[in-house]
């Protein structure tokens, strides 16, 4: 599904991404762990569209995206969430989930509104708010929402946009432990009931190791371990590199 | 009048699932009836009906305005430059070209829509401030050209000698050459066509994508939406509504100025927008409803108008920072 094929990011001089590589099956889960400074978000942005790398290949269903900019990648299938929430925070739970699926149903130059258009996109939105469990705030305002909610609404315009990868960025990010309980009960039902191919950075140890299906641990810049979570539990690697931030 | 315009035309613009307390019909059925009603009531309260044919025409171009500045997030000032050319194409239609009122509306709105969406190619990526003072300059650009090209547009007395003509449907014909009540009705039902025109457009996918722009323009980026095409497109459309405006301008005085290009002109129609209420749909309609019939009532007994105008405005700014409709539209939860 996702293939990372020895990629680098440099800023300047600064090697922020070094000569990493990744491989996603389809239906997988995969987190992306490290520590602070280890190049997490610049690998991610690489595989989000946000830049490119310096070097190396990214292919998404066996095609190069490399060079393909994040907002085609959508296109292609690619939906993402980001670190910092990102809503339409003035428009209705509904409004955001539904510009989001008329976006991915092309129908951004409709410009007289009519039955058939208004009908696909509004059962998209419906069928993912009720998959978020965000049905009964539909027409709440999302700037109104607790931040669990407006994370959960991300989502749910991702997956509106019907892709067949989800990147997510943080889920958990700035949560307390109860939204945190409840938007990894998500992430969990999306990829088991549902079968969607996930990939995520997460700073929440226990999240990750909920979750994950496999897991990649960045240090430095470079690819430090990967494997099934008990594996990178159990590394010793793993644990010196965390250790090593604590002192 | 204004109260009422708010509550169910506001929330029908923004397309909530939302039921207002009163019908949403019930609402658009009450501001078509007192539009209707115009010759029976204003002149009681001491108005003529040319001023509501005013009202109407500065509206419809304030409400085109609005669709690029308060449902895309975009600021013009420089909308007087479709307006006008709307009213000088208009004008010089009827008075070198042909005696016939519709192509003279056609022509001139063409000429201010297409003159705006080839300028909108060019400025489409500039943002706030930047692209605000790109609208101005090429603004100013087409004030200057009526001002010096006197013998083609009469110059600094504007552009004279021309009248609107009675409109022909097959064997029957619409006198709208005297001031009377069928021209404001004429004018009345242009303004209904490219209002329910606009309420579609802001109901529809391509509104939802300008909405989305407005609120977070990155995360717009990031759904797939082609942000500098929307604003491209919306600005073009924008301009297309504000010339028709400008046309009815022409056909409203039989005279087109340079005024109706100059940027000052911009300005009163970003103060409508803004005093309206740019985030509703009818908000500009009442903003350019107030403004005009202070200007008509105050510029009667000062020059100064602009100054009482202009306080009134800082008013409403500071006790309705939304604008007078604006306050209609707290969309709290249900």
């Amino acid at each position: 599904m996702l293939e990372v094929r020895n990629i680098t990011k440099r800023f300047g001089n600064l090697v922020a991404v070094k000569d990493v590589s990744m491989s996603v099956r389809p239906g997988e889960l995969r987190a992306i762990i490290g520590p602070n400074g280890a190049g997490k978000t610049t690998f991610f942005n690489m595989i989000s569209g946000y830049f490119p790398p310096t070097k190396g290949s990214i292919l998404f269903q066996g095609k190069d995206v490399t060079h393909v900019p994040a907002h085609l990648r959508v296109g292609l299938g690619m939906g993402r969430t980001f670190q910092i929430t990102e809503v339409f925070p003035e428009l209705t739970v509904h409004e955001n989930v539904l510009t989001a699926a008329e976006v991915a149903a092309r129908q951004t130059l409709h410009m007289l509104p009519n039955r058939a258009d208004a009908k696909l996109a509004n059962d998209v939105a419906a069928e993912m708010l009720a998959l978020v469990g965000l049905g009964a705030k539909a027409d709440r305002l999302v700037g109104e929402l607790s931040h669990g909610d407006q994370r959960t609404t991300e989502i749910a315009m991702a997956l509106a946009q019907l892709p067949r990868l989800l990147l997510l960025d943080e889920p958990t990010a700035g949560m307390g432990d109860q939204e945190t309980y409840e938007i990894t009960t998500l992430i969990r039902r999306l990829h088991k009931e549902r079968n969607y191919t996930i990939v995520l950075i997460e700073h929440d140890m226990r999240v990750v190791f909920h979750l994950a299906d496999y897991i990649t641990v960045l240090d430095q810049g470079g690819l430090l371990a990967e494997g099934r979570p008990d594996e990178i539990a159990a590394s010793e690697a793993v644990q010196a590199a965390y250790l090593g931030e604590s002192q | 009048m204004s109260a009422e315009i708010g509550t169910g035309a506001t929330a029908g613009a923004i397309g909530t699932r939302r039921t207002p307390a009163v019908p949403k019909w019930v609402m658009l059925a009450v501001v078509w009836a007192i539009l209707i009603a115009v010759p029976y009531w204003l002149p009681l309260l001491g108005g003529y009906t040319a001023l509501a044919g005013r009202v109407l025409v500065f509206g419809l171009a304030a409400m085109g305005l609005n669709l690029l500045l308060g449902f895309t997030g975009v600021l013009s000032f420089g909308h007087a430059a479709y307006f006008g050319l709307g009213a000088y194409g208009a004008g010089l239609t009827l008075r070198y070209l042909a005696h016939s009122t519709p192509l003279a509306m056609l022509l001139g709105t063409l000429l201010g829509g297409l003159a705006g969406t080839l300028f909108g190619l060019l400025i489409v990526r500039r943002r706030g401030v930047y692209f605000a003072m790109c609208t101005i300059a090429f603004g100013q650009l087409w004030y200057y050209l009526a001002y010096s090209w006197n013998d083609f547009t009469g110059g600094f007395d504007g552009l004279r000698d021309f009248h609107r003509e009675p409109i022909g449907f097959g064997p029957l014909t619409l006198d709208i050459t005297d001031g009377g009540n069928k021209f404001y009705f004429f004018l009345l039902a242009v303004f209904a066509l490219a209002v329910g025109l606009m309420g579609l457009l802001v109901r529809s996918p391509f509104g939802h994508t300008l909405r989305a722009i407005r609120e977070n323009e990155r995360r717009a980026r990031f759904l797939a939406i082609p942000v500098e095409r929307q604003i491209w497109l919306s600005f073009s459309i924008s301009c297309f509504f504000t010339a028709l405006a400008g046309t009815l301008y022409a056909l409203l005085n039989n005279f087109a100025d340079p005024l109706a290009l100059h940027y000052s002109l911009s300005g009163y129609l970003v103060v409508m927008c803004v005093m309206g209420g740019m985030r509703t749909f009818w908000g500009p309609l009442v903003g350019a409803a107030v403004f005009v019939v202070l200007q008509d009532y105050i510029s009667s007994m000062t020059v100064n108008w602009m100054s009482f105008v202009g306080a009134i405005f800082v008013i409403v700014v500071l006790f309705f920072p939304r604008g007078l409709l604006g306050m209609r539209r707290t969309r709290k939860s249900v």
